[in-house]
């Protein structure tokens, strides 16, 4: 039979043996590696960028000045003005954690995003949910912060209990899981794509050699793809993140 | 026809049913944000033609637009998989 495809089961593509500290809650398995080497990356590229400190940058401090850049003028100018510098270094870093976390997608022989088990982007979704609350509360107090959630200006009087249960909802709960879920699930989706791509590839090119040139050639623009997909989610989870602070600490008008 | 089937093998009846479940979950929840979507880079692409000094700002808003129009597919996605 041609197509006898032997699809693994989901487990199979996502779960990794661990093989240190097995069977406690601190096991180390793939993932876990990636998510280290991400965060090592991540300090490394700046350390060793930031070391020097030369007025004309070249190479990789260059590189490091551009991403810097971007995160000052393509994320917080935009989203929360020039208050919101100050989370600059944090934006920063998680924009580079979650990119390195998620290009390790298409790096061959380690072909797994961090990103793609759903620890890792709970959890950075957690540290959010923790950080404009926290902005929230110190700007308007605990009963303000409430206040300007539920109770926005310009809601007509009829609709304003359904519409302060909806927003208490959607700001308080549905946000970091949202948040949390787009990541995941985006990733997940880019492994599996390319899982299966290159599962049909394999079969077809042990059964009839030229059958295997268009999915394989669709492998490789998916591959491209992913790693915009990369790009994209690291900045599109930063900008989200530097939305929400900026939506806690702007003053009713 | 299911009721034979079920007497011969329910495990497998169950089993296919879940996975068609989890099929219609997923091309349920792909609707809504594939004609959000349509509409977010329309406008989007349509403000870009008309000011393009603004594309920058536009192309920005547009990926926000994306990112929560798509949420709701990801919550399908997700879901496909807890209901296997």
């Amino acid at each position: 039979m041609l197509l006898a495809l032997e699809f693994p089961p989901l487990s199979r593509l996502v779960e990794w043996k661990s093989f240190f500290l097995s069977g406690t809650p601190l096991a180390v398995n793939k993932v876990v590696l990636v998510m280290w080497l991400a965060a090592v990356l991540t300090f490394l590229f700046f350390w060793v960028a930031g070391r020097r400190g030369s007025l004309v940058p070249t190479g990789l401090q260059n590189m490091a000045e551009s991403v810097v850049d971007f995160i000052h003028n393509g994320v917080i100018l935009q989203s929360m003005g020039p208050e919101g510098l100050f989370w600059a270094p944090f934006l920063t870093t998680v924009f580079c954690f979650i990119f390195l976390g998620n290009i390790f997608e298409v790096i061959p022989f380690i072909q797994m995003p961090a990103n793609a088990r759903m620890a890792i982007p709970f959890f950075l979704a957690v540290v959010v949910w923790v950080s404009y609350n926290t902005v929230g509360i110190r700007k308007h107090g605990p009963w303000g912060y409430l206040k300007s959630i539920m109770f926005p200006p310009g809601v007509p009087v009829a609709v304003r209990p359904l519409f302060a249960l909806i927003a208490f909802v959607s700001d308080i709960f549905v946000r970091p899981f949202a948040l949390a879920v787009r990541l995941f699930a985006n990733m997940l989706a880019g492994h599996l794509l390319l899982a299966t791509f290159a599962i049909l590839t394999g079969a077809l090119f042990r059964a009839t050699i030229v059958g295997a040139a268009v999915p394989g050639a669709l492998l490789v623009a998916l591959t491209g793809f992913e790693v915009l997909v990369s790009v994209l989610q690291a900045f599109i989870f930063t900008m989200l993140t530097a939305v929400f602070i900026g939506l806690a600490q702007q003053t009713e008008h | 026809m299911l009721h034979v089937l079920a007497a011969q093998n329910p495990g497998e009846l169950q089993a296919g049913l879940k996975t068609v479940g989890a099929g219609i979950v997923y091309g349920g929840a792909a609707i809504g944000p594939g004609i959000g979507i349509g509409l977010v880079v329309g406008n989007a692409i349509t403000a870009m033609a008309r000011q393009p000094e603004a594309a920058g700002m536009v192309r920005t808003t547009m990926f926000l637009g994306i990112a929560f129009t798509e949420a709701l597919a990801l919550f399908g996605f997700v879901l496909t998989f807890l209901l296997k």
